[in-house]
């Protein structure tokens, strides 16, 4: 394979604290060589890319994306997903269970990572249903599809409500050290709302789930994490209160990590105001002053990954009244744009933006990706962080359309995206 | 039947047109607006009580024009009052039954909005289970919308009928005291109420069991009361609020039973208001539930027959003072 230098860039490195001038060199699909402070030497025969003035990171990994595919496919393929990733820096794509079939055992998770590679494009992955056909009620293959290689277990939007059916499925999984993810929901305090309750959702005539909701079911969790000692991801955190149970057991010693989504991080409630329903998401948006928490959460590290949550829904699925509207949005090409808002508007450093896409995700995974390091796969991304640019949703590469940033101005843009050395964008 | 010159001219002198291209809430009208809009249903109130004594239609201000009524969620006394007040106006007039057509095929609301607007309607008029609804509609059709109800969040031309019955019950509503009672949770009637009284210069209380007041609801401008003895207190009006009974039965509230023991208007808890109060309900009633038919029948206390009647003619005075905006506008 082609060796490749990228010189005279500004190189981001989480895993190791490093702002700084620099470049690195690949070759057969690795990361060879890495300089700071100075620059590779290029070999003769090597391509060699200029990087003055833009920025070379680990490229993105993206533990919670949903595709269509198998079941659904014009809302979203693998390879649409793929592409959508590759445009926006994410060089790795965790696919949700949430399939139909559901992903709940080995042969589904080999399906998935053998259509993703393929496809030659990202690496592609999946994670397992924790229960059969995502229903809650009797444990999933948890064991095969690990030795398949799924890389976590969830129900997805599901919770898990029965919490002796949770209860099992941590025991069980903590003999083969899984991840278990689970969103925290208490699903009767859930039921039937479209918003965060409060003072917008009623003048709105919308039902509202009190933020309470999160913070129940997060306890509960937590309390069965304590009891199991199982490996724990809380998906997609929202609410100050939950980030308060959270900071509590990791005081206690417990191993538990944290996600969120983009759009919490970006939107608040106010943005729902106008009934779109691209901001009809799960969980609904939250308070301004939620959405300030969770920015200190990634600034301080209590929050470990940052997904784009993708989730791609045909016209027919928005076309509607808020309410009735699926919940989601696509996000995977417009992840990194959106991130560094969180740098030019809200002035969190880039490398603590960067870390919960990065080395947080590999960390947690166990992938050896998201490091600028001599020996990592050379999935790195190259962007701009100050170019402005305009989320026009009808040229993103995703088979579905609902941004939420559509017709938004962002500053960020990918200039190159590669993956084991491959140029992919 | 010919108009006679002097309610024309004086239709025509009260008329301005609506401040805002569709009329989906309360909060779409200001002070001036909506006291021209209830001069010029006085007059129109007028005109109903003669047409009813001479039969046909009364005015061709409306003329040629085609109002659609699209109902996807049932509600004769809302669809009619509508397709009256449009034919008195001289409009042809569609109802679309909606749960015969496509729509309950799956086609979507947009779909259905573009399909309408291919049609060329002057005025749309839209209820709907879901909040939102009318505005998404208004946003993809080239005609004015006027919202019939959408799901929990208004019923703006039921807030507008209840402020002219009250204007011609009390002269004024400014220093009103109303209090409204019941599901405030669930009712878009009350939103649009308590934003279209306080507008007005009424003060609003809300009365309920903790269950069916938003936490809250003290942040909209309201006193809030759980108690009806302390609630009604003082107050000039009562407007009971329609019950889901299926959010009844061991849900919201332990029982039907329980709930009129403690909520429901009767006799006596009537006389804890003002000597006067007048009582008024959006209806259709739960007899026994929310309200006893010994206050609801009683037409020295009652508003509410007066409430349908004033329906025809806040409807008439919108879909006309709409049509000026929109025709000022070509």
């Amino acid at each position: 394979m082609t060796a490749i230098a990228i010189i005279n860039a500004r190189l981001l490195d989480p895993a190791s604290d490093y702002d700084g001038q620099g470049g690195i060199l690949i070759a057969d699909g690795r990361i060879v060589e890495v300089v700071r402070g100075g620059d590779v030497r290029v070999p003769a025969g090597v391509e060699v890319v200029d990087a003055r003035g833009l920025c070379l990171s680990p490229g993105l990994i993206d533990i919670r994306v949903k595709t269509g595919e198998p079941g659904f496919e014009p809302k979203e393929t693998l390879k649409s997903a793929s592409l959508s990733a590759a445009a926006g820096g994410v060089t790795t794509i965790v696919i949700q269970p949430d399939t139909d079939p559901a992903v709940d055992d080995p042969a589904m998770v080999d399906f998935i990572q053998r259509r993703g590679a393929a496809l030659n494009l990202v690496n592609v992955y999946a994670a397992g249903a924790a229960t059969q056909r995502r229903e809650g009620q009797r444990m999933a293959e948890i064991g095969l599809m690990h030795e398949a290689g799924a890389l976590y277990f969830t129900d997805g939007d599901r919770v898990i409500a029965s919490s002796r059916t949770l209860q099992r499925v941590m025991s069980y999984a903590a003999a083969f050290n899984a991840l278990i993810a689970c969103r925290p929901a208490d699903p009767w305090l859930s039921e039937g709302g479209v918003a965060t309750s409060g003072e917008l959702a009623m003048r709105l005539g919308l039902s509202g789930v009190p933020a309470i909701a999160e913070r129940i079911q997060l306890d509960r969790d937590l309390a069965l994490v304590e009891q199991t000692g199982a490996r724990f991801l809380v998906d997609q955190i929202s609410t100050a209160d939950a980030l308060d149970s959270l900071a509590r057991a990791r005081g206690k010693g417990l191993e538990v990590a944290a996600s969120v989504s983009i759009n919490h991080l970006c939107f608040n409630e106010i943005d729902i105001g106008d009934y779109r329903t691209f901001y009809r998401l799960d969980p609904p948006l939250r308070p301004e002053s939620d959405r300030q928490a969770l920015i200190e959460a990634v600034r301080d590290g209590l929050i470990d990954v940052i997904t784009s949550a993708h989730a791609p829904l045909p016209a027919e699925d928005k076309r509607r009244p808020f309410a009735e509207a699926a919940p989601g949005a696509i996000g995977l090409e417009t992840l990194l744009a959106a991130a560094l808002s969180l740098h030019h508007e809200d002035g969190v450093p880039l490398l603590d933006i960067l870390r919960p896409m990065t080395a947080g995700p590999a960390a947690l995974l166990g992938l050896d990706s998201g490091v600028l390091e001599p020996g990592a796969p050379a999935d790195v991304v190259l962007f701009d962080p100050d170019a402005p640019v305009m989320v026009d949703a009808a040229t993103l590469k995703s088979k579905s359309k609902n941004s939420p940033f559509d017709g938004r101005r962002l500053q960020g843009k990918v200039i190159g995206t590669w993956v084991g050395g491959r140029k992919v964008h | 039947m010919t108009q006679p010159h002097a309610v024309t001219d004086l239709i025509s002198e009260r008329l301005v047109p609506f401040p805002t291209p569709h009329f989906l809430s309360a909060g779409d009208l200001n002070p001036p607006a909506a006291l021209a809009l209830l001069d010029v249903a006085d007059v129109f109130v007028d005109l109903n009580r003669l047409a009813a004594s001479e039969g046909g239609k009364t005015l061709d201000l409306l003329s040629g024009r085609t109002v659609v009524n699209i109902f996807f969620e049932n509600s004769t006394r809302t669809s009619s009052s509508f397709e009256i007040a449009a034919k008195r106006l001289g409009a042809d007039v569609v109802t679309m039954p909606v749960q015969a057509s496509s729509v309950a095929k799956g086609e979507t609301l947009i779909d259905t909005a573009v399909t309408l607007n291919a049609m060329k309607p002057d005025i749309l008029v839209v209820r709907h289970g879901a909040s939102g609804a009318a505005a998404l509609l208004s946003q993809k059709v080239g005609c004015a919308v006027v919202n019939a109800g959408d799901g929990r969040h208004e019923h703006p031309t039921q807030a507008l009928l209840d402020l002219l019955s009250l204007r011609r019950a009390f002269g004024d509503v400014g220093g009103l005291t109303v209090a409204i009672c019941g599901d405030i949770t669930h009712s878009r009637v009350a939103r649009s109420n308590v934003a279209l009284l306080s507008m007005m210069g009424a003060r609003v209380r809300l009365i309920g069991p903790p269950t069916l007041v938003p936490g809250d609801a003290d942040r909209w401008g309201c006193e809030v009361f759980h108690d009806m003895r302390e609630g009604l207190e003082g107050c000039d009006v009562v407007m009971m609020l329609r019950l889901q009974l299926e959010r009844m039965e061991g849900a919201l509230v332990p029982s039907t039973r329980e709930y009129f023991r403690f909520w429901g208007l009767d006799r006596e808890k009537l006389a804890w208001a003002k000597s006067g109060a007048k009582v008024m309900h959006p209806g259709p009633m739960n007899r026994g539930v929310e309200i006893d038919s010994d206050v609801a029948d009683d037409l020295s206390v009652s508003l509410i027959q007066d409430q349908v009647e004033m329906g025809v003619a806040a409807r008439m005075a919108v879909l006309a003072s709409l049509w000026a905006r929109s025709g000022a506008a070509r």
